[in-house]
């Protein structure tokens, strides 16, 4: 018993350092639980709030009477045969696929050289332009310059050409672009390029062989990220486009009203679905080829 | 394309005679500062053509009594600074200035923002299929076209036949006239979190694991890790969320789909006024001059962030 | 196949550092060329200042009998191996190798052939189809090394080529890549810190230090005649024993014993008594015994540190430290009472002040 008596007798007669770990542990493993429901409460919340506003998305196209409430449809497809028959739908759809890929066009390709030659020279005043472009984009494709951009694209004659939106809207998310591009491109490793140019490729072959394709996820997500703009914007094709069979998606989904001016909710519901399908198509597959994030991107 | 770049190509030999000129060790495709400048020059036409030349015009039609009827419709009068003064003593624009500052703290800076941390700091330790699921629809959001989205919230808060009502049992509540700015802030915090969801991931994938480990080791619970380790990491990360969170909350247009500024000018933020004073009401010069002052506002607080990201380095 | 002449080279950063400093140096053609140094000296600076990566302050750069000091890197008949390789990861290894031939217009089917050939020149058939994040560290070299030799350069430059290998795999490559430059026969110039890796495999070695040229010559001559302390400490697996003390008359001093001062120096002028020197000896070249010597030093041995077939031998000698190879079947134990004997042959004497070697 003697032999016993002396552990016994330790954790009394020091601050008990037997007993500490202990407590530390159990408090722990309470903290531990606690963080565990929270963050199961915090998944549950964020689901229920942005699942909640989309299910009538998934259910209105596909009922026989669409309401704005949310209910188990009675299952039909003759809302997407009102649509056929729009003549204006499918065009527009169209319509904001040409759109998108004129803008996304030009800004990949002046945005991706314009940030490649920012991140690789430093030009006297770089970062205080960038930061200037970014802070007038986002005032300026607003309301704010409506007004001057419609007399411009008058003068220019460019209203009511898609050209005109492009140009605009092009000019728009640009200095988003690059300020997203010229990151990516400083995250490039330069050894490649300096590879290439002991092989003897110039500036631009190097940009097309070797950076370009090793930005190529940051390309994917800045292509994904300007169509999301263009497939959206409702206000510049609104002002600058007359003839609705020029006008796009967003546009066009505002005139689908029935003649007691209330919205059709027939049309509307599959106009929505189908108007949402292809950017989210997209997203699909550049996040399964690339891995929809920014990699590397945004430090400073 | 290649009508461009073909005198950009350097020809063997070609800078023989040009003397040396200073180079930096990031140059390393060797574009040097004049070839860096045609690369530059045609996004910067595009951007000086259409954006910034409409944004000076803006500035120049502030100063003047543009309308878009009647007699200034064809001949403006220039009236100097009077649009600004008038428009700052305008008890209307106060207001409007106000909502729209509430709006930018509780849908931008606090809502998009901390929603957009907690979620990657959560998810990163979630199962995949979770994770995949709320990032998904978290993105949906953020993707879906403007007009359907204010189409799903009209449906879920319309007070008829709305879905909030029907899961909360309170039919008749009409949320969009009687709770106008806390539905545009929740509104507008479901499109735009997905941008902050995906830049704290990678931000927080950035830092390293190591630290945070040695910190566990020593006993700091959470809230010390994200304390001490994690925030003064993603420092930079943070400021560059929140300056463009914040210019893209005070900017959005978005929210008139859903209220169009009311009921009676209670959901009536910058961007939705300067379109009732200009494009409604028809008093472009007026308009023009709100403009100014907002992309006044904007300079500020980027000013502001460039200063403190300079005190960081 | 060519020389390489660099005159009076210069590199200076913004800011007045000079990465590369007053640099002279001739690299002989067909040549294995080490530029060997601590991180920071300059050696890679140099590296890149030959191959165009980097544009020169003042001085110039000749390969063959061209003036390449102005031409574009492509433009110069060199080719070179990156520290990471720097391979494409969007190409596969054929066309990986045959990148540079793509850029340089050559047809598509000469250029595939000549990359086969140079590929199973170096092992890698049976890989062409591969994507480099799909080999290992030892087969993405060897696609580097095809895809820099494959365009017959005239100058070949490896930067760090070993060191992103693991240690075992480094000693195999390290026999491949001097078998490759001995069949190949093209100048090659690279850059390590490893001096047993610059001794092993160069023909002759430049040792560099704050972008200044310390000493040029064979392996054999930095190892056993060092130009200055700063060499004699720097090569050598085991460093050299540097101990700075004074001369006696003809002899020099250990704490309190004395050795005769090898008979080479005698007749040199400035040897006086009281001297202060630098007295160098490389740890393979003292000899230990436990019994009494003649001419020796004796002291106490402190610490062992086995090396596999030898071990080093720390011996107190009052208060200087010496360190000393011995084979595994002569081992001390610490505390034992030692005497340690100086080869005259290999004792080198070096200026205090200058650093430099007085021993001729």
């Amino acid at each position: 018993m003697t032999t016993t008596q002396t552990p016994v007798s330790a954790p009394g007669a020091r601050p008990d350092v037997t007993s500490l770990p202990r407590r530390i542990r159990s408090n722990r493993s309470v903290m531990h639980y606690v963080g565990s429901v929270l963050k199961a409460l915090m998944c549950a919340l964020m689901l229920a709030f942005f699942a909640l506003p989309l299910l009538w998305l998934a259910t209105a196209p596909f009922d026989s009477a669409p309401s704005l409430s949310l209910a188990w449809p009675e299952w039909t497809l003759k809302n997407f045969k009102v649509l056929i028959d729009n003549p204006y739908a499918l065009r527009s759809l169209a319509n904001s696929i040409i759109l998108a890929l004129g803008v996304t066009v030009i800004v990949l390709v002046f945005g991706s050289i314009a940030s490649y030659a920012l991140s690789r020279v430093r030009i006297p005043g770089r970062d205080t332009l960038l930061y200037a472009l970014l802070l007038l984009s986002s005032i300026v494709t607003g309301t704010a310059a409506m007004v001057p951009t419609f007399q411009l694209m008058n003068q220019l004659g460019l209203i009511d050409s898609q050209l005109g939106v492009i140009l605009v809207m092009a000019a728009g998310v640009m200095p988003t672009v690059i300020f997203i591009l010229k990151d990516f491109m400083d995250s490039v490793p330069r050894s490649y390029e300096e590879s290439a140019r002991l092989a003897g490729a110039g500036p631009l072959r190097i940009l097309i062989d070797v950076v370009v394709p090793i930005a190529r996820p940051g390309l994917a997500t800045i292509a994904v990220w300007a169509v999301v703009q263009v497939w959206g914007n409702f206000l510049i094709p609104y002002i600058l486009l007359r003839s609705p069979d020029k006008q796009p998606a967003a546009v066009v989904m505002y005139t689908f009203y029935t003649e007691g001016g209330q919205p059709n909710l027939a049309l509307i519901s599959t106009f929505s679905l189908l108007f949402s399908v292809p950017v989210v198509a997209m997203y699909f597959f550049v996040n399964r080829k690339f891995g929809f994030r920014f990699h590397g991107g945004i430090k400073s | 394309m290649s009508q461009v770049a073909d005198p950009l190509v350097a020809t063997p030999g070609s800078r023989k005679g040009t003397g040396r000129r200073p180079v930096r060790h990031d140059d390393v495709a060797g574009l040097g500062k004049l070839r860096a400048g045609f690369f530059v020059a045609p996004a910067l036409a595009l951007v000086g053509l259409f954006l910034v030349f409409p944004a000076v015009w803006t500035a120049y039609l502030g100063m003047t009594n543009y309308k878009l009827t009647g007699l200034s419709a064809k001949a403006p009068d220039f009236v100097g600074l009077k649009n600004f003064t008038d428009t700052l003593t305008d008890p209307a624009f106060h207001e409007s200035l106000k909502l729209t500052l509430v709006f930018v703290l509780f849908s931008g800076i606090l809502g998009q923002s901390l929603l957009g941390f907690a979620a990657a700091w959560v998810l990163r330790t979630t199962n995949k299929v979770v994770k995949s699921l709320i990032e998904f629809l978290v993105l949906l959001a953020w993707i879906i076209p403007s007009s359907v989205v204010s189409f799903l919230w009209v449906a879920l808060l319309d007070r008829g036949d709305g879905t909030l009502n029907a899961i909360l049992g309170t039919q008749g509540t009409s949320w969009l006239t009687e709770y106008p700015m806390q539905s545009i802030i929740l509104f507008n915090i479901w499109i735009g979190t997905a941008f902050s969801m995906l830049l704290f991931s990678s931000a927080l994938a950035s830092v390293p694991p190591s630290q945070m480990e040695s910190a566990r080791m020593v006993g700091a619970n959470t809230w010390q890790v994200l304390r001490d380790i994690v925030l003064p990491h993603i420092r930079g990360h943070i400021l560059t969320n929140t300056l463009l969170i914040t210019l893209w909350t005070f900017n959005t247009f978005t929210p008139y789909l859903l209220t169009a500024g009311g009921p009676n000018h209670r959901s009536e933020i910058l961007p939705v006024y300067i379109y009732k004073v200009a494009i409604a009401g028809g008093h472009l010069g007026v308009g023009a001059a709100i403009s100014l002052i907002m992309l006044l506002i904007n300079l500020v607080i980027a000013a502001v962030y460039l200063r403190v990201l300079r005190e960081r380095k | 196949m060519a020389a390489i002449t660099t005159q009076s080279l210069v590199k200076e950063y913004p800011g007045g550092v000079r990465g590369v400093d007053e640099m002279d140096v001739t690299i002989n053609d067909g040549e294995f060329f080490a530029l060997l140094g601590p991180s920071g000296c300059g050696k890679t600076t140099l590296l890149r200042t030959i191959a165009g990566l980097e544009e020169t302050t003042s001085g110039t750069i000749s390969i063959g009998n061209r003036d390449v000091t102005d031409l574009n890197p492509g433009d110069r008949g060199v080719s070179m191996v990156f520290q990471d390789y720097a391979l494409f990861p969007h190409m596969n290894v054929e066309d990986n190798i045959a990148y540079p031939m793509r850029v340089r217009k050559v047809a598509k089917e000469a250029r595939h052939k000549v990359a086969h050939e140079t590929g199973s020149g170096l092992a890698l058939d049976g890989l062409m189809a591969r994507r480099p994040n799909q080999l290992s560290g030892g087969q993405q070299q060897r696609v580097a090394l095809a895809r820099a030799v494959a365009t017959r350069p005239d100058v070949l430059l490896l930067d760090e080529p070993l060191s992103n290998l693991d240690a075992r795999l480094r000693l195999e490559a390290r026999t491949f890549l001097k078998e490759l430059q001995r069949d190949l026969g093209v100048t090659t110039v690279f850059v390590t810190h490893d001096q047993a890796e610059a001794l092993a495999l160069a023909d002759r070695i430049a040792v560099m230090k704050s972008g200044k040229l310390q000493q040029l010559g064979t392996p054999r001559e930095v190892f056993r005649r060092p130009s200055n302390t700063f060499v004699a400490g720097f090569i050598g697996s085991n460093p050299m024993n540097l101990v700075t003390t004074t001369l006696g008359t003809g002899t020099i001093r250990i704490g309190e014993q004395e050795i005769p001062l090898p008979s080479s120096l005698a007749d040199l002028p400035g040897l006086d008594a009281g001297r202060s020197i630098v007295w160098g000896v490389r740890p393979e070249y003292l000899q230990l015994s436990e019994d009494p010597l003649d001419v020796s030093l004796t002291g106490e041995v402190t610490v062992v540190e086995n090396l596999g077939a030898s071990c080093l031998v720390s011996v107190l000698v009052g208060d200087t430290r010496l360190q000393v190879v011995v084979s595994e079947d002569d081992e001390p134990a610490p505390g034992t009472k030692v005497w340690v004997t100086a080869s005259e042959r290999h004792s080198l004497l070096f200026d205090t002040e200058t650093t430099e070697r007085i021993t001729p």
